[in-house]
């Protein structure tokens, strides 16, 4: 292209994009950043007390420890790659159906995650009502699995597998769809080369050919499954209606950070808990990408 | 060629090999699409229906009652539920308008435009796509209370006009525009604006359809804003005033379950009219969504 020196055209047309980005994105992360490292109440000026809102979150925040960060832990390892692996295969099963018939199934299982978990809270809400009017506990106990209706979302026990269910069954967002358009385009001279060269079954099928040739899309599918997970942090106080969930059995690190930011005004100690959020977020992204990622 | 007994991808006709593929598939579309009819049929019910013992998953009169209860309701502060809904629907219009507008301009830039900068602004939005507004809720609201958006109508805008994702998808798309039509366009003298307006936008009405969507759905059920930042029952959104009903349902306290379900069935319900409607363009967007 030819290249006029004058022309600063291009940030006329970013000019709108980079504002909005810089103000509602870059300018939170960087004064988070900052506010980490600060007493701050909300109230009072903001003072400088270095790492030690780092340590007491370390040394000194037990439900951090024994609860935040493991059931973190479960909640994004399950969810996250359970959920990506079942948007693959799921993408792979439907471009090997008929078209009309793969866009019916692929509309419905898209669907679930249109909503977001959260304004869907609702129908979970009355499937496991705790009494026995709720769905599950009726359905349970005229099979006669159950004696007694459990309380489902306000037990400890089950408060957790019930969040990573519903999360997995709204986790077929965007980069299902990538995954899907992915599978489809491959060509298909491919996959006779491929068993030219002697690949023998479905699953090697799968290994040597369909994945490395989508591999751009099953990079941006990866990264969209870690962010939907850390973003679904809201489903276990949106199910239990509480923040704290019971005995914090269904806290993740959005809710403690809401805890202490929103609830307890401890805005320096919130900032200390997202910046380790957003780095747990870029440490999982950074493994999709060593397993996806192209290198130039 | 019919030698090849291997995988066919995107087959035209049905055959009796798919079915070890549907086997799985439709039960498995079944059982997600469950929870969702569940809130179709529970919208419907009458208060007998709904507090009945056992609970009925199909609902046997049905009735607009609850709709009815929903739109006729006001709540505590005098605000009626046509109020929330007015907001959401304008807020949802003037953040998808910006939005797409907003993105494509940039996508624009950064596709076609040479300059030093380039790469790096690409790159820099390609790390935002793990950006996860919850962590950064805190500074967030410092920023805008420092701004002065609290209780402020802006407050639902201005903070999802920039969607990472959005740019991404519209700068693969306007990557396949070839750049000799851009060049020829600018010899017979067409200003950047033409270009953009009469060349791009047409080019890339899949990729727009796209973030249409997905912004739609950003907005259309966020309640973080009305949550945080708005004081002011009569300025906050549908979403909000359904997360209300949503709490009041919780655990054993059942009423409320008609109007929720009504509630949910309108946020959902526009979701998936967008989306049958643009399907086939989100579609042939993600062809181009990978990341290299």
């Amino acid at each position: 292209m030819t290249k006029n020196k004058r022309d600063f055209s291009q940030w006329f047309f970013l000019g709108p994009y980079i504002l909005f980005f810089s103000t509602f994105i870059v300018v939170p992360v960087g004064a988070g950043i900052v506010l980490s490292f600060t007493y701050f109440n909300a109230i009072e000026a903001p003072t400088f007390i270095g790492l030690s809102n780092y340590v007491s979150l370390i040394t000194q925040d037990e439900v951090f420890m024994q609860k935040i960060l493991p059931n973190t832990l479960t909640f994004a390892l399950i969810v996250g790659p359970g959920g990506y692996i079942l948007s693959f295969i799921l993408a792979w099963a439907l471009a090997q159906v008929p078209k009309k018939l793969r866009t019916v199934l692929a509309l419905i299982i898209y669907s679930p995650s249109m909503t977001a978990g959260v304004a869907m809270a609702v129908v979970w809400t009355i499937i496991f009502s705790g009494d026995q009017t709720g769905y599950l506990n009726s359905m349970l106990i005229t099979m006669g699995l159950l004696l007694e209706p459990i309380q489902w979302l306000q037990s400890p026990e089950y408060l957790m597998k019930i969040m990573i269910l519903v999360t997995l069954w709204g986790s077929m967002g965007v980069g299902f769809l990538a995954m899907l358009s992915g599978v489809l385009n491959i060509n298909s001279e491919i996959y006779e080369a491929g068993y030219i060269d002697g690949i023998k079954n479905r699953f090697q099928e799968v290994i040597y050919i369909t994945i490395p040739s989508m591999k751009p899309q099953m990079l941006f599918g990866a990264v969209m499954a870690v962010v939907g997970t850390f973003q679904a942090g809201a489903i276990g106080v949106a199910l239990s209606g509480a923040n704290p969930t019971p005995q914090y059995s269904g806290q993740l690190m959005v809710n403690h950070l809401e805890d202490f930011g929103f609830i307890r005004y401890e805005m320096g100690y919130a900032a200390a808990i997202s910046v380790v959020l957003l780095i747990v977020v870029y440490a999982f992204s950074k493994v999709a990408w060593r397993l996806f990622g192209e290198k130039d | 060629m019919s030698a090849f007994h291997g995988t066919k991808m995107n087959p035209s006709k049905f055959h009796k090999s798919q079915l070890k593929f549907l086997v799985f598939l439709i039960p498995l579309a079944v059982f997600m699409a469950m929870p969702i009819v569940y809130v179709f049929f529970h919208a419907f019910k009458p208060i007998d229906e709904l507090f009945a013992y056992p609970p009925r998953f199909f609902v046997q009169k049905p009735t607009l009652q609850n709709f009815a209860d929903l739109f006729g309701r006001a709540n505590a502060s005098g605000v009626p539920m046509s109020r929330y809904l007015f907001n959401s629907i304008v807020i949802t219009l003037i953040v998808v308008f910006l939005t797409i507008i907003i993105s494509t301009m940039a996508g624009y830039a950064l596709s076609k435009k040479e300059f030093k900068l380039k790469k790096t602004i690409f790159e820099i939005n390609t790390l935002a796509l793990m950006f996860v507004p919850a962590a950064v809720a805190i500074p967030r609201y410092l920023l805008i209370e420092e701004l002065g958006l609290i209780n402020n109508f802006l407050v639902h805008i201005l903070p999802l006009l920039a969607m990472p994702i959005g740019l991404f998808l519209v700068k693969q798309f306007i990557d396949q525009i070839p750049n000799e039509l851009i060049e020829a366009a600018k010899l017979d003298g067409a200003s950047d604006i033409h270009i953009f307006t009469k060349i791009i936008i047409p080019l890339v009405k899949p990729a727009i359809a796209t973030i249409a969507i997905l912004s739609f759905q950003l907005v259309w059920n966020s309640v973080e804003s009305s949550t945080f930042y708005v004081n002011d029952e009569g300025l906050k959104t549908f979403s909000f005033y359904m997360s209300t009903l949503t709490s009041q349902a919780t655990g054993n306290v059942v009423a409320g379950q008609g109007m929720a379900a009504a509630a949910s069935l309108i946020m959902f319900v526009p979701n998936l009219i967008i989306f049958i409607v643009l399907q086939s363009q989100v579609m042939n967007t993600m062809a181009h969504s990978g990341i290299k």
